[in-house]
C-alpha cells in the first residue's frame, strides 16, 4: 500500500525527460539540423485542380544560378505510387493533376532561396478536366473519375446489419430523422513538414525527419527509392506536433528529400513552410451523415439508420479505416437492438483527408450526441435520463455485437463524475434556451462517448521494447512508439521504472532508429501507452525473471529466495544492489538485456454483416461546457469545462491533464473555429490569418478528472488518452449552444449570426 | 567605415551590411546557429519565432534584421544562465507541465517572460490576455498559464533589481 502511494506521489512529479532540451531552446528538431554540403529542395505546384499534364519544361529552372537538380515523376528509380492501403499517391505528379496538393516537380538548389526562385520558371502545360468536388456528386454513375484507371470514386463501403430494421420500426412509437454536416480540419502542427536526408557511403538512405511513423516512411521512400527496408534507416528527431497528420504527408515529404539526395549524391533537406503544408497536407474528413432513429415512450432506442458519406480526397490514405471507426461507433455508446449503417468514404478532387487525431470520431460523436437529446427533448425526458436509459452497461452487446466483458464499462462512472463536478442538475435550470428578454444567454451542456482502443481491426496490432542494461548499471530502454510531443518517451520511463522498482534517472530512452527495432506500427490510435507501455512491462517482467534465475543458479539457492525490489535485491538473507545484480549477470555470461513483444489481443471483423469484437477494449469519456452567448451579436463566450476520462492507468499525472486539455481545445477549434474552406482570391487558407486556431484568450479554465479501472487486458493497465479527450467537446459545446439558444446547430463549424433572438 | 552592432544575448556584436535586410528569424537560425527561435507560419501570426527586442516581444519572421541596431535581442538561448543553469521561469515551465511537442516553447517562454518584466502578479486573465499572439496546439494553454503565474514569484521577489 505504501508502495503505492510512493508510486503515486512519483506520477505528481511533472517530469519530462526531452524538457530541459526544450525549455531552453537546445532540442534539435529537422529543420535545425545541417549536414556539410546539404542542398535544399522545394515542391513546386500547379494552379489547377484536375487536369492532364501534357508538358513540364523545366530548362529555364534549371540554368538558374545555384540550382543543382529538377527532379520530375520521370526521374523516380522506383514506384511512382504509393500509399499505406492503395497505391495512389504520385509522389511527383507524372501524368495527371487531382488536386491543388500535387506537386509535380521538385528543385534542388544550393540554398533554399535559390530553389524557391528557380521553382518559380518551371511551365506546365495541362489540359483542364472538370473537378469532382462534392462527395455526393462524385458517387453518381456520371461522375467524371478521379482515378481514371478506378470503376468509380469510391473508396469504401462499411456497413453494420444488425437486427432487423423493419422490426425496429414496428417496435417505435417515435421516428426522428437528422442531417449533420463536419468541417474540414487542419491539423495545425506547429512545426510544418521537415526532412533530411543523406546516403551514406554503406549504401543505405538515412532520414531524420519530423514524422510520427518512421515505419511508414521507411515504405514510402523505398518503395521510390526502389530499394529493400533494409536499405532506409529512418532515425527519430524531436517533432513540433503530429495529431494523426504526420504519417502519410511527413513519408511523402521524407521520399522526395530520399530521392533528391540519391539523385544528386548530397544530403537534402525539404522544409515546408506553412502555405505548402496547408495546401498539400491531409486533413480531418469532412462527413454528411443522415440518421434515422426510432423510439420508444419508454426512452429506449429501437433502432438507428444512418447513411454517412466521408469526403476523401483525391487519395485513399488511410479513408478505409478512419470510416470503420466511424461506422463502429457511429450510434454513440448505446445500446441500439436494430442498426443499418452505410458509410462510405469517397474520392474527390479536394485535397486529400487521413488520419486526425479521433480517427473519425468526432465526427460521429458530433451527430450521436446531439441526437440523443433531440430524442430526449422530442419524448420530454430529459437529457441525463435519456442517456441512462440507453448507455452501454457492464457486459452489454454493442452495434457490432461485441460484448463489453473483458473489462470495466465505466460509462455512468465518468459520466456521474463530470454531473457532479460542474454542479449539472442545477446549472440546467437557469439555462436560457433563447429567452427574448435576457441580454445574455447561459447554457450548459455535455456528450459522452467509448472509444475503441488502438487499431483494432484495421490491422496486426503489436509492439516491442528493447532493455539493455548496461555494465555499470545504466539502462537503455527503446520501443517502436514514437515521441510525437505527447511525453511517450517519458511515459515508458516511468512504466519500467515503476515495473522493475528501480530509480528512473538510471534509465535513458534511446530514439529508436527503423534499423533497430522492430516496426511496431504508427504511433497514433491512442495506442503508444497502451501498446509500447505494454511491451516495456512485458520486457521488464522478462528481465527480473532472467535476474532472479541467474542469482539463483550463481547464489546456488532457490528463485524463492530472491526477492527483487529493483535497486535491492535480497538473496537469502543478504541484500545487493542493482548495480551488484548486474555485475553478477554479465561475469556469469548473462546479458542483462530482453526484448519483450505486446501483441494485440484478438479481434474480429466480418466486412459483410458489420459483427465483430472491433477491438480488444474500450475507453469511456465524458466532457461538459459551460458558455454564454450575446444574442445581438452571436458572440459565444466559453466559461467552464469539464472532462472525465477512465484512462486504465494514469502514468504521469501531468501529460495526462496536457492530453486532456490540448483535446479539448482542439475540439474546441472543430466547435466553433476551424474550417479548412476556399477564402478570398485563394482556393485553400494559405496560412494561419485564414485559419483561426484557438487561442489562450479563447479558452475558460478546464478539469480534468482521472478515472482508473485497470485493464485486465493491458499489461501496464493502462490504455489510452490522446484521442478520446478530441471527440467531445464539439458537441459538448453545441448541447450547451442549445441549451442557451433553444436553437439546435448540426454544421460544424458552430456559427451564430446574432440573429438567432429573432428566430426562437 | 561605420559599422552597425547590436547587442545578442547580451553580447555586443558587429552587423554586416549584406544581414541588413534578411528576416531576423533567418539571421538567427543560419547565421548565428541560434536555432531555438522557430519558423511556424512565417507571417508573424504564430509566434514560435518570437524573441525580445529591448525586452519586448517581437515576430523574427517579418523583422528585418536593420531594426536591432544599436537594440538588445534576447533568444530563448540567452535567457539561460552560465553553464545551462535554467532561469526560474524555464524551470516553472518544466514544473507545470507546461511542454509537449516543444515547438511553441521557446516563443512561449520569451513572451511571458516579457510579461512578467512589465507585470509581476499578473491575473490568470492578464495572462491569457499577454500570451494569446502565441499559438500553441498541444497544451491548451491552461499549463502553460500555471507556469507563468508559478514563475511570477520570482519576479516579484527580484522587483527593484536588475
Amino acid at each position: 500500500m505504501k508502495k503505492l502511494e510512493r508510486g503515486k506521489e512519483e506520477r505528481r512529479k511533472a517530469w519530462r525527460n526531452d524538457a530541459y532540451a526544450k525549455v531552453t531552446g537546445k532540442a534539435k528538431y529537422t529543420d535545425d539540423l545541417k549536414m556539410a554540403g546539404m542542398l535544399h529542395a522545394i515542391p513546386v505546384y500547379t494552379d489547377v485542380q484536375h487536369a492532364r499534364i501534357l508538358e513540364i519544361d523545366t530548362s529555364r529552372a534549371r540554368n538558374r544560378a545555384g540550382v543543382v537538380a529538377v527532379i520530375t515523376a520521370a526521374d523516380i528509380p522506383g514506384e511512382q505510387k504509393y500509399g499505406q492501403i492503395i497505391r495512389d499517391y504520385p509522389i511527383l505528379a507524372g501524368d495527371r493533376i487531382r488536386s491543388y496538393g500535387d506537386v509535380v516537380a521538385l528543385v534542388v538548389a544550393r540554398s533554399r532561396e535559390e530553389a524557391i526562385s528557380a521553382g518559380k520558371q518551371i511551365s506546365i502545360r495541362t489540359k483542364k478536366l472538370p473537378p469532382v468536388l462534392d462527395p455526393e456528386t462524385a458517387l453518381q454513375p456520371d461522375s467524371p473519375l478521379v482515378h481514371e484507371e478506378m470503376e468509380s470514386n469510391l473508396v469504401n463501403h462499411h456497413r453494420i446489419r444488425k437486427g432487423d430494421l423493419k422490426k425496429g420500426e414496428r417496435d417505435s412509437d417515435l421516428i426522428i430523422e437528422e442531417f449533420f454536416e463536419t468541417g474540414r480540419i487542419e491539423h495545425s502542427y506547429l512545426e510544418p513538414e521537415s526532412s533530411l536526408c543523406w546516403q551514406r557511403p554503406d549504401g543505405v538512405m538515412e532520414v531524420y525527419g519530423s514524422m510520427q511513423h518512421p515505419f511508414s516512411t521507411r515504405r514510402f521512400v523505398a518503395s521510390t527509392l526502389g530499394v529493400p527496408l533494409s536499405g532506409v534507416e529512418v532515425r527519430s528527431v524531436p517533432m513540433g506536433g503530429g495529431f494523426g497528420g504526420k504519417d502519410d504527408t511527413a513519408a511523402i515529404v521524407s521520399a522526395r528529400a530520399a530521392l533528391a539526395a540519391k539523385i544528386t549524391g548530397k544530403p537534402v533537406k525539404i522544409t515546408y513552410d506553412r502555405e505548402w503544408s496547408f495546401r498539400e497536407s491531409y486533413k480531418r474528413h469532412p462527413y454528411k451523415m443522415q440518421y434515422r432513429m426510432g423510439l420508444k415512450k419508454s426512452g429506449k432506442i429501437s433502432f438507428v439508420e444512418c447513411r454517412i458519406v466521408a469526403d476523401g480526397g483525391a487519395y485513399c490514405s488511410v479513408t478505409p479505416w478512419v470510416t470503420w471507426r466511424s461506422t463502429v461507433q457511429c450510434c454513440g455508446p448505446y445500446s441500439v437492438p436494430h442498426v443499418k449503417c452505410d458509410t462510405y468514404g469517397v474520392y474527390t478532387n479536394n485535397v486529400f483527408t487521413g488520419a486526425m487525431r479521433g480517427f473519425g470520431s468526432p465526427q460521429v460523436c458530433f451527430s450521436s450526441e446531439q441526437l440523443i437529446e433531440i430524442a430526449a427533448s422530442s419524448l420530454g425526458i430529459s437529457e441525463i435520463e435519456m442517456r441512462r436509459i440507453n448507455m452501454l452497461q457492464q457486459d452489454a452487446e454493442t452495434i457490432t455485437s461485441q460484448k463489453l466483458d473483458t473489462h470495466k464499462v465505466s460509462l455512468e462512472e465518468v459520466f456521474d463524475a463530470v454531473l457532479n463536478e460542474i454542479d449539472y442538475k442545477a446549472k440546467r435550470k437557469k439555462c436560457s434556451f433563447g429567452d427574448g428578454r435576457m441580454k445574455e444567454w447561459y447554457g450548459i451542456g455535455l456528450a459522452i462517448s467509448y472509444r475503441g482502443m488502438s487499431l483494432g481491426a484495421e490491422g496486426v496490432d503489436m509492439n516491442s521494447a528493447i532493455i539493455n542494461v548496461q555494465n555499470d548499471g545504466s539502462v537503455l530502454l527503446e520501443t517502436a512508439i514514437h515521441e510525437n510531443g505527447q511525453g511517450a518517451e517519458t511515459a515508458m520511463i516511468r512504466l519500467l521504472a515503476e515495473k522493475l522498482g528501480i530509480k528512473r534517472e538510471r534509465i535513458r530512452y534511446r530514439q529508436p532508429s527503423t534499423s533497430n527495432i522492430p516496426d511496431g506500427g504508427t504511433t497514433v490510435a491512442s495506442r503508444g501507452t497502451l501498446m509500447g507501455g505494454g511491451a516495456v512491462v512485458i520486457a521488464a517482467e522478462k528481465l527480473k525473471n532472467k535476474i532472479i534465475t541467474t542469482l539463483a543458479k550463481v547464489n546456488q539457492c532457490s528463485e524463492k529466495e530472491i526477492e527483487f525490489n529493483g535497486e535491492t535485491i535480497r538473496v537469502k538473507e543478504k541484500s545487493i544492489s542493482f548495480d551488484e545484480a548486474v555485475r553478477t549477470m554479465f561475469a556469469n555470461q548473462e546479458y542483462p538485456y530482453c526484448f519483450g513483444v505486446f501483441q494485440g489481443p484478438p479481434v474480429s471483423w466480418d466486412e459483410k454483416s458489420g459483427r465483430g469484437n472491433a477491438y480488444f477494449t474500450w475507453v469511456y469519456g465524458c466532457q461538459a461546457v459551460e458558455l454564454k452567448v450575446i444574442p445581438a451579436t452571436g458572440k459565444i463566450v466559453l466559461l467552464n469545462m469539464v472532462a472525465a476520462h477512465d484512462v486504465g492507468k494514469a502514468v504521469d499525472i501531468h501529460m495526462l491533464m496536457g492530453q486532456y486539455y490540448g483535446g479539448m481545445t482542439m475540439g474546441t477549434g472543430y466547435a466553433l473555429f476551424e474550417d479548412w474552406r476556399p477564402v478570398k482570391d485563394s482556393p485553400y487558407p494559405l496560412n494561419f490569418q485564414h485559419y483561426r486556431l484557438p487561442r489562450s484568450t479563447d479558452m475558460p479554465e478546464m478539469k480534468g478528472i482521472i478515472i482508473e479501472n485497470r485493464d485486465p487486458l493491458s499489461p501496464s493497465g493502462a490504455k489510452g488518452i490522446g484521442e478520446p479527450t478530441n471527440e467531445l467537446m464539439a458537441p459538448a459545446i453545441a448541447n450547451a449552444l442549445y441549451a442557451a439558444t433553444g436553437k439546435r446547430f448540426r454544421k460544424l463549424p458552430l456559427k451564430l449570426n446574432g440573429k438567432e433572438k429573432d428566430d426562437v | 567605415m561605420t559599422y552597425n552592432h547590436t547587442t545578442l544575448n547580451g553580447k555586443k556584436i558587429r552587423l554586416k551590411k549584406s544581414d541588413l535586410q534578411l528576416p531576423l528569424l533567418t539571421w538567427l537560425r543560419e547565421k548565428q546557429n541560434l536555432t531555438g527561435a522557430k519558423n511556424g507560419c512565417g507571417i508573424g501570426v504564430c509566434g514560435a519565432c518570437t524573441v525580445l527586442l529591448d525586452g519586448k516581444p517581437v515576430r523574427s519572421c517579418i523583422l528585418k534584421v536593420e531594426r536591432i541596431i544599436d537594440k538588445e535581442v534576447l533568444t530563448i538561448e540567452g535567457l539561460s544562465g552560465e553553464e545551462g543553469k535554467l532561469h526560474p521561469l524555464q524551470q516553472s515551465f518544466i514544473d507545470a507541465g507546461a511542454i509537449q511537442c516543444g515547438f511553441c516553447t521557446p516563443g512561449m517562454v520569451l513572451t511571458a517572460h516579457a510579461l512578467l518584466l512589465q507585470n509581476p502578479k499578473p491575473t490568470r486573465e492578464e495572462i491569457r490576455k499577454g500570451l494569446a499572439g502565441n499559438l500553441c496546439r498541444c497544451t491548451g494553454y491552461q499549463q502553460i498559464i500555471d507556469a507563468v503565474e508559478l514563475g511570477s514569484k520570482h519576479y516579484r521577489k527580484n522587483r527593484g533589481r536588475k
